[in-house]
């Protein structure tokens, strides 16, 4: 058992489903368990809760047994913060109350200075006296992960706590989120359909698919996967850490450097100096064998042609490219692709059409 | 009314408090079990208890005369055991009653416990919250509706039983003289006014907890969320 990881091994079999993964995740940051519905991503978090059960499971947290073959240590023992898709709060207990309950059971006692930092990590100060109905759904939502907070967790397990909500709602948590990913020294499990939050939010990626892991690893390289894009399908491309280095007032224009180059993007209200994420989606990525003089883009790349793969299509290919340190994605019509003899190794010119940062 | 009378009341204050509480001892497990399992054995056991509402008062009341008559296979144990058999006492009809009222109690608490719903159970065990603790702490405070309904119509139907009671009790004052028997006496004595005072006081004091039922069932509405 190492120290540092999370070892997690199940196997369940269900008429119509199957669950089969052998994961060592990492101690730290956010981990985003990523995949369509049915991918099994919830019934896996789930069980590292103790929420279901299946004969064939073992987890272990940084060193420490919560279950194996004779071991099986129920939920309400395990040091677990859980963010459920519905905020799930008690009803007959206002938004303080929910806090409470967990903090009253929990063995780790959190000073008052602690919840205080909870309350204003989520922006909830306000909402403490309502009961949930008189809470929005956003609202509902902070409260519930700030209660998971509350019993001072070792690992803070979310499954798709953003999945109810409408857009507003949704851009109304997700900088709470990027907070808690800033500020949390405790590893999270992110449960997640929507390849925007997990690319504003994930450090780690576990790719599944019908109950099986596809693809796992840091999130910068996992997504520059060119076996991955089809399964990504429209929502492919890879994000960079990137800092902002200069901003075009006139234009309202940033322009932020990454790793072998620099993109200009929209302004976003980011300060120079401040690091930022951003996604390059492989369908805004275009090659030309020679520099454009006369393109509306304004971000061309020198780059080098490194792997070439199917697209999700028959008509269509990825390929990924290398520019500088910094992988990127593009994808393009085969019928492209051979007509510039795209062959690893090959020089190249990437137009970017789309940057958008995100966080 | 007279002081038979009164004591006839008394005795069905007591069988109905008695009762209720026995049932809300017995049923809450009864109504959980009942409200989380979806096996062949759960429904079966469901149907059972929901026998009363359709068999005539009579065939219940028979069958537990003789199972707890002096013949019965629990009169008999008992005197066997150097006690007495329970045909015509008042735990004789405490246990009749128990069986008689078991779906009043046991259905509303299935129902209320159910609305409850397995993710609030389940947030709770997130939180660090046992098993009892979680029933405590979360589905009773959540199932109030339930239990108000259970236990007053438990009691409301405790209060309006005959046939159990004319089968397993029989009239002793003091003992087994409910009011429903007591009015069957007077009408039988063509005392009606003695009858109007007990029938006429049992109807307005049941419409009113009815009343009483609807209305906070009404009031009260818990809002998922």
């Amino acid at each position: 058992m190492n120290p540092d990881t999370l070892r997690a091994r199940f196997r369940l079999a269900h008429p119509g489903f199957e669950l089969d993964v052998d994961l060592n995740l990492p101690g730290r940051g956010v981990t985003a368990l990523f995949g369509p519905s049915g991918s099994g991503k919830t019934t896996l978090l789930r069980l590292i809760a103790g929420l279901s059960r299946t004969p064939e499971g073992y987890f272990a947290m940084k060193g420490e047994l919560w279950q194996d073959g004779a071991k099986f240590m129920p939920p309400h023992k395990r040091p677990l913060g859980y963010v459920f898709q519905e905020a799930s709060l008690f009803p007959h207990l206002s938004a303080r109350g929910n806090l409470e309950y967990g903090m009253k059971r929990s063995a780790e006692r959190l000073s008052a200075l602690e919840l205080e930092h909870v309350i204003d990590l989520l922006g909830i100060g306000k909402l403490l006296d309502r009961k949930p109905h008189q809470l929005s759904g956003g609202e509902r939502q902070r409260v519930a992960i700030a209660r998971a907070l509350a019993v001072k967790p070792r690992i803070l397990l979310m499954d798709e706590p953003l999945a109810a909500l409408d857009l507003k709602r949704k851009h109304e948590i997700l900088p709470y989120l990027e907070r808690l990913h800033d500020e949390l020294e405790i590893p999270v499990l992110y449960v997640s359909h929507a390849p925007d939050e997990v690319a504003r939010l994930a450090d780690h990626i576990v790719v599944l698919e019908s109950g099986r892991v596809v693809a796992q690893g840091p999130l910068i390289d996992t997504l520059a996967r060119v076996d991955l894009p089809i399964r990504l399908g429209e929502d492919a491309g890879v994000v960079l850490d990137a800092v902002v280095v200069e901003r075009d007032a006139d234009w309202h224009l940033t322009r932020v450097a990454f790793a072998g180059g620099a993109f200009w993007t929209r302004d976003g209200g980011h300060g120079v100096g401040q690091h930022v994420r951003v996604r390059v989606l492989a369908r805004d990525v275009s090659l030309a064998l020679h520099p454009s003089q006369d393109s509306s883009i304004l971000n061309v790349l020198p780059a080098t042609v490194e792997a070439l793969a199917e697209g999700e299509h028959p008509a269509l290919a990825h390929v990924r490219l290398r520019v500088g340190q910094s992988p990127l994605l593009a994808r393009l019509t085969r019928r492209s692709a051979d007509a510039l003899g795209l062959a690893p190794g090959k020089p190249v010119y990437a137009q970017v059409k789309a940057v958008a940062l995100v966080g | 009314m007279s002081e038979a009378d009164w004591l006839a009341l008394l005795t069905t204050l007591k069988l109905s408090a008695v009762t209720t509480v026995a049932l809300l001892i017995l049923g809450t497990p009864i109504a959980w079990w009942l409200s989380r399992t979806r096996n062949c054995f759960a429904v079966a056991v469901e149907a059972v208890v929901a026998l009363p509402l359709v068999l005539p008062p009579t065939v219940l009341g028979f069958y537990m005369l003789v199972a707890l008559g002096p013949n019965g296979p629990i009169g008999g144990t008992l005197i066997a055991l150097g006690w007495h058999h329970l045909a015509f006492t008042f735990t004789g009809l405490v246990i009749a009653s128990i069986l008689y009222s078991l779906p009043f109690m046991v259905q509303p608490l299935k129902d209320a416990f159910a609305a409850v719903g397995e993710r609030m159970n389940e947030a709770a065990a997130t939180l660090r919250a046992g098993p009892w603790d979680r029933f405590f702490s979360i589905v009773v405070p959540l199932s109030r509706r339930g239990f108000f309904t259970a236990i007053t119509l438990t009691f409301a139907h405790t209060v309006g039983e005959f046939g159990v009671v004319l089968m397993v009790g029989g009239n002793i004052p003091g003992e087994t003289r409910v009011l429903s028997i007591a009015i069957y006496d007077h009408a039988e004595a063509m005392d009606y006014a003695s009858a109007h005072v007990l029938a006429g006081g049992l109807l307005a004091a049941s419409f009113m907890l009815l009343f009483m039922v609807y209305l906070l069932n009404r009031r009260y509405h818990v809002v998922h969320v």
